[in-house]
């Protein structure tokens, strides 16, 4: 009775400290078989009743179950019937870990002073004790592009995977994009009580000609024998010979043809992001092969005039035009809500799988991973959902498991400690009726 | 002036005008001031005018054709036929020449210095006057200011006014909400003592602020409640008589009630407001209107009052870059197009109207204005009465101005012709008796003259062109043309031109002429270009005829009809009517203890749920809709919204802010609103935002697009109002600043709770005594001071009016229970209220709902413990739980948020779909009208493509009312509407701009979208 109560304490504690802190997974020890489900290839195709498995990380086979012979003996077999099995969801911008609570300065790391800082490396600010970070890849996110914001150069982007002891356990790719931000075109006057309009920036011109100069003094730089570093311009290196990207955050359309322009001229490779109107211009961004990450799906459209609906078909009109576009969604926080980001796609003209492919194989291709995730596929890293039903609508979006590298990662969260504390106080006075 | 009439004597060819400009040209000293010593020999002249054989436009409406008009020390003393002249009259043959009453623009800050605005040193807030003296509280209110006491001549504006065809204007200072006293004066430019035709005209206000540094009120609604309890103050201190306290600025608004009050407004829906507002306190007021009165004129000629309009017409926008282009909305490109109607529009409907400069940027644009609004068709009798006789009887100036009568100022214009024609000249604008010369060219020299030079052959000297500024050509016998420079100042003739005697002639010579006018003879001497010395002379043969310019410019004329309600994208200009409805087969969503029902049929009839049944039949006239595979709902019901609400949704300048209605500044206007609707939401409870602990008054409102900002609200709801807690009111994320207002901690929020509700008690208890008295005691006894914030306190603790709270953490939202345990009254509804699951029980106890974010956190501090399971926790403990937007975006989502209720605690679909429909009702008091589908409920109802709570559903219908006011279809040709309307408004615009009209770069509207905490502007 005594040890029984012992026990019971211990397993107590061990759920409080799981509720504080979710402990990093370990490495897969053993090859897994997910059978029965129906896997969403996140390719376009489906396989209903298939056989998943993965092993050192690896994904060794997916496949329709009756094409293979299963040997519990040689691995773990989960029986995931009736289950859904997707690729790791991938936010392609996001703060997570550099940013605790909005409005607490003290919490916020995304964001230096200065105009061009592309040297900032958001991957050393990166926590992966964010208290945030769990809720978002308990809803299937595995993935991340950290992107520090502000300024016209806001530094430089890394790319990690939800799970992990320090931002060293964590990173998928170092340093992969330096972001831009295209100056605005417009600026209002007044205040609320006195509105005024929106008018163009009188200063616009001169301020990409400022972008201009500094592109190409640290094209120079790359290509000379260097005499003194410049920290900054040794950032940006990697445009020049193309081993990372220019994410150009820019909305509308005289901002995104300029973008495309600049691009060209400096032969750097360039991903819009924001993209609100880059509806408008799919043969440019066709014949440039610029993709493209949609930021305001779940936003009304900016102008009144505009179809009520653009922002959510805005997808429908890229992948109609066969641009290469994915999904993102606003705060950290909110990115547990992206597979809904793109369930709204699928209403507005996307099947189910096309949407699906905007947050994993088509933001692995923008952000030069294909190769190890986006997809389940024979060869790739095995970091995959489980969902006990259509990921996409919130009505049956429920993460059962998730596994990065075939590490088996803990699904639990700060939010869900203080929903099982509180109902089950309530259960305890018995006014909880479920 | 002196100069213009010597100028003017001379600019005569014909005998009468030299003689007309000599006399006047020494007369002077008519006006001279009585009390002023003069320095020298008096100079007094009594002069008196016959004006002959003119057509007389006395008013808007009479004209008479040669007749005689006599002036005597600048008052008309005579007009009519038959007129007596008196003997030593001085005569003016006007054959041919019109007067016109001098113009009057009741709108001007003519000779009034402009307020300046003291830039303070500190920039934390200023929440006291910081105007010195026993003054009222709030610097917005400048009811001491009287124009009469600060007008200074300005000669330069004067001249300007006066070449437009204005004698009298109305003087005021455009600085403040309540503005002061205006002047009324002349244009003339004597001494400011005898220019001042009226000491006081008008009082004059307006919503905005102005000059003030002090931050009450920061909101248009804040503005408004400034206006009632400024009423309500003026009302008791007129009863206390002094015995309170001194106040200048109430006593000057005591003062100021009887003259005619101007109120000036930015937007048509300001109008409704301030008339409200005029309307409960018995004030009439004038409204200085914006110029787009057109898109509401029912409402704008329901107000009863007499507008001020201006015509300064948008530019239209430059479209080149078809990108910059759709910048522009549709609708500022409509109001580009109809607001030169807009005075037509008003004419048309019966309202009365006077013209005003104010708003030209250039006020040259006057006339070339108030022509396209004539070519728009503006009567000209009521253009003139607009610049006439209708100011002079808004400010009861009749008896001096505003027409041409035995006993009036002798204020007129001497035109040459109808004063509206194009090619009209006012040649003088007479004030007060005295002449200014406006366009020196009293007769038209334009003609054929024979021009002989001594030494040449005879020539011909042919003047064409503008009338005041003539073109001149030398034509040989042969009919060989050449240029000539004409310059002509005064009588002085200076004539340039190349001769050649024929056209075989290539070479020519230089002539250089210089002559003076005598009679109609023109004569002087000439150098040719040897050098020699001739004479020269012309004589007058025939004038210039102008040639027919065939007036192809047919202007479009355009209707009222084009206006569309709300003028706004996707507005409709065929109202929508309430119909019968039968839907076959639809999943029904009832929200009852029927729950969800398949294969359904529902009926809608006169706005209310009719029939729920199978087979049932379609009344007569009835619409079916096969709604088979589709989900039928009641609308979703947003608790917490901010959409349409104009200018500010936040007074935070002070802790408590009761006095202040979101209902006031309704903006129908929204393509938000059209936007919600196509996401189920059919009613929307518009709060005042988070800044301060006691915030203002809500507005509940149907999403019935298009209606006015009064026929949008709910009827007969409970009256709500906002609080709030936590960091918001702590103002903890406004920066460092922001540390001067009380209360900055929870502690202190407490406290503003505690005091604001005791001062309630006793303010109820000083009434109530009052109310106790016999009658003749109360007459006897001032009553106590109305405080329309602490009468919307007693509201609360007498249950009349309902908290819906905004909150966060546990401990807050448990203090604000005690305060209202304490005082007698329960808190209705915690808004936000993230950590609600933490204070369940005792939620659920003080009976007091709900109203929450799905999924929010982490976005500031106070949030850290929120969490996505908070709506499913309260609704099991047995709190009456909904979600809400608090965004314009997510409102339009609602069904999605609903369903994360699912997702997170697992709770029923048909319970989560409560959050956003019944359960919000109950919170709102309105669960007996909507909030489900229920026989004899509003037909409030939505039909979706599919389960109302998947990602994939999607809105056909919404109807509110059974009107149905969101259809996925018509919507589709809302958008071929608006595409096609766009091109041919641009269109409009590039004609335009190549017709040489000047066009302005694109500029949008200003759009902000307010959230509880926006307490700026979002630059």
């Amino acid at each position: 009775m005594k040890k029984g109560i012992y026990i019971l304490i211990l397993f107590l504690m061990a759920g409080f400290i799981a509720s504080a802190q979710q402990i990093p997974a370990k490495d897969q020890s053993e090859a897994i078989v997910l059978v029965g489900g129906t896997l969403h290839v996140g390719n376009g195709t489906v396989i209903e009743n298939a056989a998943i498995g993965f092993n050192n990380g690896l994904i060794t086979f997916a496949v329709d179950v009756s094409t293979i012979k299963l040997d519990p003996t040689t691995a773990r077999i989960i029986d995931i019937k009736g289950k859904h099995v997707y690729p790791g969801l991938i936010s392609p911008i996001s703060v997570l870990g550099l940013n605790e609570i909005d409005a607490v300065r003290a919490t916020r790391d995304y964001r230096d002073v200065g105009q061009y800082n592309p040297e900032l490396r958001s991957i050393i600010a990166y926590s992966t004790d964010s208290r945030v970070t769990p809720t978002v890849r308990s809803n299937g996110i595995l993935i991340a592009q950290i992107t520090p914001q502000g300024g016209v150069i806001s530094g430089t982007s890394s790319i990690v995977e939800l799970d992990g002891w320090n931002w060293e356990d964590a990173v998928v790719k170092m340093e992969y994009g330096v972001h831009l931000n295209w100056p605005g075109m417009f600026s209002r006057s007044g205040w609320w009580a006195e509105p005024g309009s929106i008018s163009l920036r009188k200063d616009y011109i001169s301020k990409i000609r400022m972008i201009e100069a500094f592109f190409t003094q640290a094209k120079a730089y790359s290509t000379s024998k260097v005499k003194e570093k410049n920290l900054k311009f040794e950032a940006m290196r990697g445009l020049f010979d193309e081993t990372s990207k220019l994410f150009v955050h820019a909305n509308y359309s005289r901002q995104i043809t300029s973008a495309v322009e600049f691009g060209k001229k400096f032969g750097v490779k360039i991903v819009i992001v924001g993209g609100r109107d880059s509806w408008m211009l799919t043969d440019m961004l066709k014949e440039n092969d610029i993709p493209v990450i949609l930021t305001n799906v779940h936003s009304l459209p900016s102008r009144s005039d505009d179809d009520i609906d653009l922002p959510f078909k805005t997808p429908k009109l890229l992948h109609d035009a066969g641009i290469l576009y994915c999904l993102s969604y606003k705060r950290s926080w909110q990115q547990r809500s992206l597979m809904f980001v793109a369930g709204t796609t699928a209403a507005y003209g996307l099947t189910k799988e096309q949407a699906l492919m905007s947050i994993t194989s088509n933001t692995a291709k923008i952000l030069g991973i294909e190769k190890i995730v986006g997809t389940v596929e024979d060869g790739k890293d095995a970091t995959i959902i489980v969902s006990s039903g259509d990921v996409l609508d919130m009505r049956t979006s429920n993460i059962e498991m998730a596994f990065i590298r075939g590490k088996e990662i803990d699904l639990d969260n700060k939010q869900k400690a203080l929903y099982r504390k509180f109902k089950t106080k309530y259960e305890d006075q018995g006014i909880y009726k479920n | 002036m002196r100069g213009n009439l010597r100028l003017g004597s001379l600019a005569v060819r014909w005998g009468f005008s030299l003689l007309l400009l000599l006399v006047i040209g020494q007369y002077h000293g008519v006006l001279a001031q009585e009390t002023f010593p003069v320095n020298g020999v008096h100079n007094e002249q009594q002069g008196s005018y016959a004006f002959t054989n003119a057509t007389i436009v006395k008013d808007h409406k009479t004209q008479l054709d040669k007749a005689t008009m006599v002036i005597k020390d600048g008052i008309i003393i005579a007009i009519g036929y038959e007129v007596k002249i008196p003997k030593g009259a001085i005569i003016l043959d006007l054959e041919g020449k019109y007067i016109y009453p001098g113009l009057i623009d009741m709108y001007t800050t003519y000779g009034i210095p402009e307020a300046k605005k003291k830039e303070s040193t500190r920039r934390a807030p200023q929440y006291s006057t910081n105007v010195k003296g026993a003054y009222g509280w709030n610097q917005c209110l400048r009811t001491d200011f009287n124009a009469n006491e600060h007008f200074k001549l300005d000669t330069a504006n004067a001249r300007k006014m006066r070449a437009l065809g204005f004698g009298s204007v109305l003087a005021f200072r455009a600085d403040g909400i309540a503005r002061g006293s205006s002047v009324f004066v002349t244009l003339s430019n004597e001494k400011e003592n005898e220019v001042v035709l009226l000491d006081k005209a008008s009082a004059n206000y307006s919503f905005s602020k102005g000059t003030s540094t002090q931050n009450y009120p920061n909101s248009l609604m804040g503005s408004i409640a400034l206006m009632r309890q400024t009423y309500l103050d003026a009302g008791w201190y007129a009863q206390a008589k002094q015995n309170e306290e001194y106040n200048i600025t109430l006593e000057s608004w005591n003062q100021l009630q009887d003259l005619p009050q101007i109120f000036e407004v930015r937007d048509k829906y300001s109008v409704l407001r301030a008339d409200k507002v005029g309307d409960e306190f018995g004030v009439q007021y004038i409204f200085k209107g914006s110029g787009n009165e057109y898109q509401r004129l029912d409402e704008i000629k329901a107000t009863n009052g007499s507008f001020i309009l201006p015509i300064n017409f948008p530019k239209a926008y430059n479209v080149e870059n078809p990108f910059d282009a759709l910048q522009i909305s549709m609708t500022q490109m409509i109001h580009w197009e109809l607001a030169p109607s807009n005075p037509a529009f008003m004419e048309a409907a019966g309202i009365e109207f006077a013209l005003t400069t104010s708003g030209l940027k250039n006020k040259k644009s006057f006339w070339k204005n108030l022509r396209k609004a004539i070519d728009q068709g503006l009567s000209e009798s009521t253009a003139l009465a607009a610049l006439t006789s209708v100011p002079a009887g808004l400010l009861n100036v009749d008896h001096l101005v505003g027409s041409l009568e035995k006993g009036k100022i002798a204020n007129f214009l001497i035109t040459s012709s109808n004063l509206f024609e194009k090619d009209n000249i006012i040649f003088q604008n007479w004030i007060q008796g005295q002449p200014y010369i406006i366009n020196n060219v009293w007769n038209d020299i334009r003609g054929t003259y024979e021009l002989n030079i001594e030494t040449l052959q005879p020539l011909k000297l042919k003047l064409t062109g503008k009338y005041t500024k003539p073109s001149a050509q030398v034509i040989t016998s042969d009919s060989t043309k050449k240029k000539a420079s004409f310059k002509k100042q005064e009588t002085l003739l200076t004539i340039t031109f190349d001769y050649v005697k024929n056209k075989d002639d290539s070479i020519g010579q230089k002539v250089r002429m210089s002559g003076l006018i005598t009679s109609d003879r023109w004569s002087g001497r000439a150098q040719l270009q040897n050098g020699n010395w001739v004479n020269w002379s012309a004589t007058f043969v025939e004038p210039f005829e102008q040639k027919d310019k065939k007036d192809k410019k047919t202007t479009v004329k355009h209707t009222i009809d084009q206006v569309m309600y709300p003028f706004s994208s996707y507005g409709w200009k065929e109202k929508p009517v309430q119909q019968s409805v039968l839907f076959k087969n639809a999943t029904v969503w009832t929200n009852e203890r029927e729950g969800i029902l398949l294969n359904t049929d529902v009926v809608i009839q006169n706005g209310k749920i009719h029939a729920i049944g199978n087979n049932l039949a379609a009344p007569p006239g009835a619409t079916t809709v096969d709604a088979s595979g589709m989900h039928l709902t009641c609308g979703i019901i947003d608790e917490h919204s901010h959409i349409a609400i104009s200018r500010g949704v936040n007074e935070g300048t002070q802790a408590v802010t009761a006095e202040v209605r979101i209902g006031d500044v309704i903006n129908p206007d929204h393509v938000n609103l059209y936007r919600q609707l196509a996401g189920g939401v059919t009613t929307s409870h518009l709060l005042h935002g988070s800044a301060n602990p006691v915030g203002g008054q809500t507005a509940l409102i149907k999403l019935r697009w298009g209606y006015s900002p009064e026929k949008m609200k709910f009827e007969n709801t409970d009256q709500f109002i906002k609080f709030a807690l936590g960091e918001n009111v702590k103002q903890s994320n406004w920066g460092d600043l922001q540390r001067v207002r009380f209360p900055q901690t929870r502690m202190g929020v407490e406290q503003v709770y505690y005091d604001v509700f005791t001062r309630a008690r006793e303010y109820e208890n000083r009434w109530k005594a009052y109310h106790s008295l016999s009658k003749s005691k109360r007459k006897k006894t001032v009553s106590p001071r109305r405080d329309i914030e602490l009468d919307a306190i007693v509201d609360i603790m007498n249950s009349e009016m309902f908290i819906t709270c905004h909150s966060y953490v546990q401990s807050e939202i448990n203090m604000l229970m005690k305060v209202a345990d304490s005082m007698g009254f329960r808190v209705n509804t915690f808004t936000h209220i993230l950590e609600g699951y933490k204070v369940a029980d005792k939620m659920k106890n003080h009976g007091v709902g709900a109203s929450t974010f799905s999924d929010w956190w982490a976005y500031k501090y106070e949030v850290i413990d929120a969490i996505p399971y908070n709506g499913t926790i309260l609704n099991n403990v047995g709190v009456v739980t909904a979600f809400n937007s608090d965004d314009a975006e997510m409102g339009r989502r609602l069904n999605q948020e609903a369903a994360k209720a699912v997702k997170y605690g697992g709770l029923s679909e048909e319970e989560a779909w409560k959050f956003v429909t019944l359960n919000p009702a109950v919170l709102l008091h309105i669960d007996d009208r909507v909030g489900s589908i229920k026989i004899g409920k509003h037909a409030d109802v939505v039909l979706w493509t599919d389960n109302p709570l998947s990602i994939y559903a999607k809105v056909q219908q919404t109807y509110v009312d059974g009107i149905l006011f969101y259809d996925s279809k018509k919507d589709l040709e809302y958008r071929e509407m608006i595409n096609k309307e766009r091109m041919r408004l641009m269109n409009a615009m590039s004609g335009a701009k190549s017709k040489g009209e000047k066009t302005t770069p694109p500029e949008g509207e200003y759009d902000i979208l307010y959230k509880c905490d926006t307490i700026e502007s979002e630059n």
